[in-house]
């Protein structure tokens, strides 16, 4: 990846980051850990990868991706709206009474919304589901999933795993946002899934190891995965919660806890300082 | 005559519509012998996929292919659809509202020997409080057709209630025509009002024949629509009879005879007797035994509509 792409990928995911603080806050409520962590792998997926147009968001031919981990919502629904897919102005009515963006995202509701989830553990069978589809219409389209690391403690995710590979779904990338923490604390304290990489390895799937928040490794692993024919891949991206705010950075307790006032303003001005010396830098 | 439990109906009826409608999928979870999806199997192999005893990522699967535009039918037992895979079902079929279709086979205690763990009585409730979801619950092989059609034909999720059990044939294939939410007038009456559905439709029109053998004048419906009911229905039945006896093989609580009383006291208030399941597991057993043992018969049918009479004003 040249320079310039990277700045202007790094560019576009502070901003995201920025909005998921915003929505947040003014929502009073919400998960800003667990979104913070997932921002590169969106903004790589959304602004490099996926084939999908804000204009035509139902094309049969669009590359798909599932929220497993649904409480990343701010995350999507600020990615979207940077697309284009929503309008920036909906994102501070997030949590609202009447606003589209429900708590967990809502494919009704919110277009460029592939799959309403929340319950978690669910998101992987539904993207088995929608490369089975692919693969029996002749498509070439890609299914790309986030998963938490706490989310694949749910028994679903592992049932999932071994059909992914069953079908031998090569359309099919999975992300593991490996962040380390959910909600009661450290993922190996609370049930650990540990090793994931060898059990994913053992479900017959092709694993790769990642620096969650480096572009060029995401676009690295992202590529080779579609290289890797007869079985499906999943790129685990260590990754930290919260990142990019510093008090929220590694804290449990900002995986579904918004910012205050205060709090928000805080953050927003350490996202503003990283984002004036990115801009510095080109 | 031969008899024909509605699942094997199912099964036959799915590789049928399987020609028609290239957009069928059909997803089970290790028991295609039982659901008989296996001759759908046969026909379409490429767009069969068994997966395995699984039955949340069963119903999870079947919801992407359905954002795909396929008609996904996920079929396994009732007991496993509507119980093991609940939270899937509501919020990963029903909360988005995806035109998966479940095919949840033998339903009730008439399975028999299996025993409680197998006997779902429970599925009626736990599905019609989905919201936007259908209950297709049919009497016989050809209701079954007509349920598989209407699902097809219907955008959105359906939960399609079958038995293990042969039954008689009620009704000719190619001469019912089913309605979504409609129900069917058997015949009418006067005396009493008898609403059934599923395997009870049998012992209730045994029973009407035994209340009209002691001059009692029965109108008799089948009710293969539980979601959407049928209210205008329940209503004349009401009107023309002034007491109701429903019949179903399931809890009594939160199923078919709950269905038509929330309908009833709302609207036109009749006294009710349900015969059915009473809040009760079910027990190993021939199926003609433990139908006996839970009084799912033709004879209960007799004494709950002559009780109810009783109570008419």
């Amino acid at each position: 990846m040249d320079k310039s792409k990277e700045l202007e990928l790094k560019k576009i995911a502070t901003e995201i980051r920025k909005s998921i603080i915003i929505q947040t806050a003014s929502a009073g409520s919400g998960h800003p850990g667990g979104s913070l962590s997932g921002v590169e792998i969106l903004t790589y997926l959304y602004f490099v990868e996926m084939n999908i147009d804000p204009k035509n968001p139902k094309d049969p031919d669009r590359d798909r991706f599932v929220l497993s981990k649904g409480h990343a919502s701010p995350l999507l629904y600020a990615v979207l709206a940077e697309k284009g897919f929503i309008s920036k102005d909906e994102l501070t009515g997030f949590r609202q009474i009447h606003s589209n963006l429900q708590g967990h995202p809502d494919m009704k509701k919110v277009p460029g919304v592939e799959m309403s989830t929340g319950s978690l553990g669910q998101g992987l069978s539904v993207a088995n589901g929608m490369a089975l589809a692919g693969k029996l219409d002749g498509k070439r389209y890609r299914v790309y999933v986030l998963l938490g690391d706490g989310e694949i403690q749910e028994g679903q995710i592992w049932e999932a795993a071994m059909t992914a590979a069953h079908y031998k779904l090569d359309n099919l990338t999975a992300f593991l946002d490996h962040n380390g923490l959910q909600i009661d604390g450290k993922i190996t304290e609370v049930m650990s899934p540990e090793p994931v990489d060898e059990k994913f390895k053992a479900f017959g799937w092709h694993v790769i190891k990642i620096d969650g928040h480096d572009f060029n490794q995401i676009e690295k692993a992202v590529a080779e995965a579609k290289t890797i024919k007869g079985r499906p891949t999943i790129i685990i991206a260590e990754t930290v919660k919260g990142k990019g705010v510093s008090f929220m950075e590694n804290e449990a307790g900002w995986h579904g806890t918004a910012p205050n006032k205060e709090q928000a303003q805080k953050a927003l001005e350490e996202l503003q300082k990283q984002l004036e010396s990115l801009e510095v830098q080109g | 005559m031969a008899k024909i439990a509605t699942r094997e109906a199912y099964g036959q009826v799915l590789a049928e519509f399987g020609e028609v409608y290239k957009d069928i999928v059909v997803l089970d979870a290790d028991l295609s012998k039982s659901t008989r999806t296996e001759i759908f199997k046969k026909k379409f192999p490429e767009r069969f996929f068994n997966i395995g005893i699984a039955e949340q990522d069963l119903m999870a699967t079947a919801a992407g292919l359905a954002t795909c535009g396929k008609i996904p039918f996920a079929s396994t037992f009732a007991v496993f659809a509507a119980g093991r895979a609940y939270d899937q079902v509501r919020n990963s079929i029903g909360y988005p509202h995806l035109n998966v279709k479940i095919g949840a086979s033998h339903a009730g205690v008439s399975i028999g020997e299996d025993g409680a763990s197998h006997q779902m009585l429970e599925d009626i409730a736990l599905m019609r409080v989905i919201p936007g979801m259908v209950v297709l619950s049919p009497a016989d092989a050809a209701s079954t057709y007509e349920c598989v059609r209407l699902a097809i034909e219907h955008e959105g999720p359906v939960y399609i209630r079958l038995g293990r059990l042969g039954v008689e044939e009620i009704y000719k294939k190619g001469e019912l025509k089913l309605t979504l939410g409609k129900g069917i007038v058997l015949q009418k009456g006067t005396d009493v009002g008898i609403l059934a559905t599923g395997l009870m439709v049998h012992e209730a029109i045994k029973a009407a024949k035994m209340l009209q053998d002691e001059g009692v004048s029965v109108y008799l419906v089948d009710m293969p629509c539980i979601k959407p009911i049928d209210v205008d229905l329940i209503l004349d039945v009401a009107k023309e009879t002034g007491c109701i006896v429903t019949a179903e093989e399931h809890n009594i609580l939160g199923g078919f005879g709950s269905a038509v009383s929330e309908v009833l006291v709302q609207n036109y208030p009749v006294p009710v007797k349900m015969v059915g399941v009473n809040d009760e597991f079910g027990r190993s057993g021939k199926p003609e035994d433990v139908l006996k043992y839970y009084k799912l018969t033709a004879e209960e049918i007799v004494n709950k509509a002559k009780e109810v009479m009783k109570m008419k004003k």
